[in-house]
């Protein structure tokens, strides 16, 4: 009992990070019906940034905040120099962007700074936590993963909800061609959706990189698993990405936990498993909409 | 360059093999290699160009089709010291079989959501030899013996015939490849990727489509996975990444979806281009970290341009100067524009 409940804290925490991941996701989705295959390398690259300031100022909320800035920074600059140009082009050309945006980031992190793994510091004590003398498999540090990514989305969904910037978010998601007649300048709300994201995926990466070490790879597998969460929540819906992230991180903790040393083996099987049963049910994830088909 | 008849695809296919051949004799070893890496390279970006190009359907997994390929051929080889041929076909059956399972969960799914199943499958596949260290081998994999024919003589080298087994595997599956796509199973791909509702009233089985499309994908991308494993004498997983299956794709995009020649180019650019690059950097004396960095970052600047210079890929890049210099006297070879299905007006 005791176990479970371990394996249900760590995995909820671990889940918030793919939530942060799938919510980046989203919001780029909702925007211009494009994935960022990039926003994992984007994640690791401002966590770069921050490990850099983090070494040369000593304090680690200095490099926390220079990484969100440097995400929104980011965001912003992928998507002005690079994914616009791909506008009225057919889709896929705009993943294989991404993509290259991916390599290249990849690559320019191993330029500038070396491929080796490197620790991350955590802003807080890493030892478990304990209720009277039980641990219940969550430090003082995954308690603020947890709550830094479900503050910053409430205040996201906040932002969406009551600002007349989120209004005008929402409006371009809806429907770009009606909001621009409606004199929304689309083009700079679809970078500032971009920024967002950007914001949401370095926070993703700060918080991650203590537990699996940074490299230039390193938010491979978190994209993978952050994208299975939108996918299985449904890209369309903000609540389905953290709904899917929990799941997924819950789960996933269950395989690896209760099924011995096969089950770090088998985590990526069972989250296919996972993703499969949730499409097969639900082909546009388990927050679809009602959707309209044109014949 | 559309090649539309069965004795100009064949005459296309016999200046291609004696091309490879006169190649392989010319060049190193290493260039032998590399023609054997083209070779299983351009196997499975055909099988995805036809799949996505054709079919409509995305798949960003197609690694685990060649990791099955790739393992049921070193289990053969392994175990029961067939010749290569028989093993070849059966770890074709092998993955047909994968893809038409894979196939009917796909026909369901549509755009994003079938670039998750698929990617998350290229994923956790090749996971699998890491769980079954008995079987597969674990994380070291299984060799696979692979050697030149006796009548060749003991002086011929490997990699020569490495390079042409692979290159007529791939041209003996390109050419069916041709075939198939402009049959009536292709015109049905087709119809169904423009329209599938339409495709349905006019009697298509949608569903049927869509699978057969995946089945036959699924089947190269085996074969190129079995070709994969004797080129380079072994099967891991860490040959099946992620980064594989992304590289597949890349390649079909960048080549020209749905063209079988696109393929080629793309997996030309996907094979030569790192190699080509790091060259460049070692000859500069550039540090290890910088050095081996700087053609992962080149490849990275050269997707992004060849997608934003030529938007229908080289094979569209290349028919629209073929056009620019022919089109005014052979009308009837004009470029038929591919329809674009943007899920959105353009937005900005």
């Amino acid at each position: 009992m005791v176990e479970f409940l371990q394996f249900t804290l760590s995995g909820a925490v671990f889940g918030m990070v793919y939530a942060a991941i799938a919510l980046s996701l989203v919001l780029i989705w909702r925007g211009t019906r494009l994935l960022n295959y990039a926003q994992g390398g984007m994640a690791m690259f401002t966590t770069y940034v921050a490990i850099e300031v983090i070494y040369r100022t000593g304090s680690y909320w200095a490099g926390f905040a220079v990484a969100l800035a440097a995400g929104i920074v980011l965001g912003a600059i992928c998507e002005r120099g690079v994914v616009r140009l791909t506008t009225g082009k057919p889709p896929l050309n705009a993943v294989i962007v991404t993509i290259g945006l991916l390599i290249l980031l990849e690559g320019l992190a191993g330029i500038l700074y070396g491929g080796q793994y490197r620790s991350f510091p955590a802003a807080f004590s890493i030892i478990g936590l304990r209720v009277g003398h039980t641990p219940i498999g969550v430090s003082r540090f995954d308690v603020f993963v947890a709550v830094a990514v479900l503050v910053t989305t409430l205040a996201f969904a906040a932002v969406f909800k009551y600002t007349a910037a989120g209004l005008r978010l929402r409006a371009t998601a809806f429907n770009p061609t009606i909001a621009r007649l409606s004199g929304i300048r689309v083009a700079r709300v679809l970078t500032v959706g971009w920024a967002l994201a950007g914001l949401l995926g370095a926070l993703a990466g700060v918080l991650v990189s203590p537990s699996t070490f940074l490299y230039p790879n390193s938010m491979d597998t978190i994209f993978v698993y952050g994208f299975t969460a939108a996918v299985i929540g449904g890209l369309d819906s903000p609540a389905g990405a953290v709904v899917g992230g929990l799941l997924l991180g819950i789960v996933l903790s269950y395989v690896g936990g209760y099924l011995g040393t096969q089950g770090p083996d088998l985590t990526a099987l069972v989250a296919l498993g996972i993703l499969v049963v949730v499409l097969m049910i639900r082909p546009d994830g388990l927050f679809a909409g009602a959707r309209l088909r044109r014949v | 360059m559309i090649v539309s008849t069965l004795p100009r695809r064949l005459a296309v296919v016999i200046v291609v093999a004696v091309i490879v051949a006169f190649l392989s004799i010319k060049l190193n070893a290493f260039r032998d290699y590399q023609i054997a890496e083209v070779a299983y390279e351009v196997t499975a970006v055909a099988g995805l160009t036809v799949l996505t190009g054709l079919s409509g359907q995305i798949s960003l997994g197609h690694g685990a089709f060649m990791a099955i390929g790739g393992y049921a051929t070193a289990l053969i080889l392994l175990h029961l010291n067939w010749p290569f041929i028989v093993a070849l076909l059966i770890a074709a059956a092998v993955t047909a079989a994968a893809g038409a399972v894979v196939g009917v969960a796909a026909a369901r799914l549509r755009g994003p959501y079938l670039a998750g199943a698929t990617l998350m499958l290229g994923v956790a596949l090749p996971a699998v030899a890491y769980a079954y260290p008995a079987t597969f081998g674990g994380d070291q994999g299984l060799n696979v013996v692979f050697t030149t024919p006796a009548f060749l003589g003991a002086n011929f080298p490997l990699t020569r015939w490495q390079a042409w087994v692979g290159a007529a595997v791939a041209l003996v599956t390109l050419l069916l490849l041709a075939n198939l796509c402009y049959s009536r199973v292709g015109r049905n791909w087709r119809a169904v990727r423009d329209d599938d509702v339409a495709a349905a009233l006019d009697g298509i089985n949608v569903a049927l489509a869509r699978i057969r499309a995946f089945v036959v994908s699924a089947t190269c991308a085996g074969i190129a996975g079995s070709l994969l494993a004797v080129i380079t004498a072994l099967v891991a997983p860490g040959a099946y990444t992620l980064t594989l299956s992304i590289a597949l794709l890349t390649a079909a995009v960048i080549g020209g979806l749905g063209s079988l020649p696109g393929a080629l180019w793309g997996s030309l650019l996907i094979i030569l281009v790192p190699t080509y690059a790091s060259d460049v950097a070692t000859s500069h004396g550039l540090s290890s970290s910088v050095g081996s960095n700087i053609p992962v970052a080149a490849y990275g600047v050269i997707l992004i341009l060849v997608m934003l210079a030529f938007p229908q890929g080289i094979q569209g890049g290349l028919r629209r100067l073929v056009a620019l210099f022919a089109g005014p006297m052979n009308r009837e070879n004009e470029p038929v524009a591919t329809p674009e299905h943007s899920e959105k007006e353009g937005s900005s």
